[in-house]
């Protein structure tokens, strides 16, 4: 166990995770997940909200195990290493909010770090500028760092703060595995759509676990690896990232996935304005809470209370992002240059400054 | 790893960093700039209770050319004594 450990906190660790994690998602991509969306944090938990209810676009409805598996194999590892500490304490309801915009950001360019660099693997274009924005927001991030933003001190907190999250993920499954049939309709399951093309659930759960089990283990992080690069020119999270890249390169080649193009690409649209201010809200929104959603999720498994309330939070902001559309439409239906998804990114980077001016403290007691 | 207690109020001295409670990247900024004033043969400790940090924070300091010990508290806190090699 410890040369597994020092091997996974190596270089040569991440990087073996992250081509793992590349080949991984292309893989799931091909058992029958939609298009460049072998794994898409943002987009999966958007899924789980529709199944839920909370949002009634029915083309994205489905409880998503691979959220589920993310969790559980943080959680598993993190046992396994004795590094589970249940703690919570630094401003929740901010982080709630951060997690509500990053979603609402990561939908209007229809994906998270995550995807974006599936996308741009499986050859969209369109990545590209969801990628500088992504840059350009996590630097505006680095910026409050830099001048004193944090959010508080978390404490250590009673077992059962850390289990809330595992355990809603546990009902998230029983919902998925029995189906109850209710007269309300939920949970919802589309029937076409990206909701409705998915890998068979044993697989993409297992698939998952694996994941979040490298994942916590290496402290892997999208939005870290452009963070750390900028602050302190540290590439360790970098070459994961690049890895991932790579893998998910790759194996869209052997299985024939990688289409190069900006127009008519899966589960995408041209505005660049959007594609690039989404991911710019997303990428300041991650920085400012200190993880991608998919190290968000790690961190739940392995006890943290307030990223599992950053969780909660992009669940809710994703309702919201389809009941009031925000949420970006693949092309040929364009979102438009001024409507309620530019709206509502303005508003979310709005919040991220005011917060990165406003909560700059010391750190003393 | 042998496990001991901690005294908190051993957090305050001039030599010693608390990070206990501090998300990413907060643990290894101010550990960096506790050893740019680090001299040959001086030591820091820093303390920090998730094991993120206690791994970002050990990568940092052997980066710079410390030597770093790890031993893990009762309360299952880390601290890491950090020394500038000579």
């Amino acid at each position: 166990m410890k040369r597994l450990h020092e091997f996974l906190k190596s270089r040569w660790g991440i990087v073996s995770a992250g081509l793992l994690i590349g080949i991984l998602a292309s893989t799931l991509q091909k058992l029958g997940n939609p298009k460049n969306m072998g794994i898409c944090v943002a987009c999966f938990e958007r899924d789980i909200a529709g199944s839920l209810g909370l949002h009634r676009a029915s083309a994205v409805q489905y409880i998503r195990p691979e959220i589920i598996g993310f969790a559980f194999g943080a959680l598993i590892a993190a046992l396994l290493f004795r590094e589970y500490r249940a703690r919570a304490g630094s401003a929740p309801i901010i982080r709630f909010m951060l997690g509500f915009f990053a979603m609402v950001g990561a939908l209007a360019f229809l994906g998270c770090p995550w995807r974006a660099l599936l996308r741009l693997a499986g050859g969209d274009g369109n990545a590209i500028v969801g990628l500088l924005g992504l840059i350009c927001g996590v630097g505006i991030g680095v910026l409050f760092i830099r001048s004193g933003y944090n959010l508080g001190r978390s404490r250590h907190t009673h077992p059962a703060v850390g289990a809330m999250l595992p355990l809603l993920m546990l009902g998230l499954l029983l919902l998925l595995i029995i189906k109850p049939i209710l007269p309300s309709g939920a949970p919802f399951f589309s029937a076409e759509g990206p909701g409705s093309q998915r890998a068979n659930y044993l697989a993409a759960l297992g698939i998952a676990v694996v994941i979040g089990f490298v994942a916590q283990r290496t402290r892997f992080c999208t939005m870290g690896a452009i963070r750390d690069v900028i602050l302190m020119r540290d590439f360790h999270l970098g070459s994961g990232v690049v890895a991932l890249l790579v893998g998910a390169f790759i194996m869209n080649l052997v299985y024939g996935q990688f289409h190069w193009g900006f127009a008519g690409q899966p589960v995408a649209h041209t505005n660049q304005l959007l594609n690039f201010g989404g991911m710019l809200l997303a990428g300041l929104a991650f920085a400012l809470a200190g993880g991608c959603p998919g190290r968000q999720l790690f961190l739940s498994g392995e006890g943290d209370g307030d990223a599992a309330v950053f969780v909660l939070g992009m669940i809710v902001g994703a309702a919201f992002a389809h009941n009031f559309t925000t949420a970006g439409t693949p092309y040929p239906n364009n979102p438009p240059i001024w409507g309620w998804g530019t709206g509502a990114v303005l508003v979310g980077l709005a919040f991220c400054l005011a917060l990165g001016f406003l909560m700059r403290r010391s750190l003393e007691g | 790893m042998r496990k001991s207690s901690y005294r908190s109020e051993e957090v305050n001295a001039l030599d010693k960093l608390d990070c206990r409670g501090l998300s990413c990247p907060l643990p290894v900024m101010h550990t960096r700039k506790r050893l740019e004033k680090l001299v040959a043969g001086e030591s820091l400790e820093v303390i920090v209770d998730t094991g993120t940090s206690r791994d970002n924070v050990s990568r940092l300091a052997r980066k710079e050319g410390c030597e770093v010990t790890v031993r893990e508290t009762e309360e299952g806190n880390y601290i890491l004594t950090i020394t500038r090699k000579a």
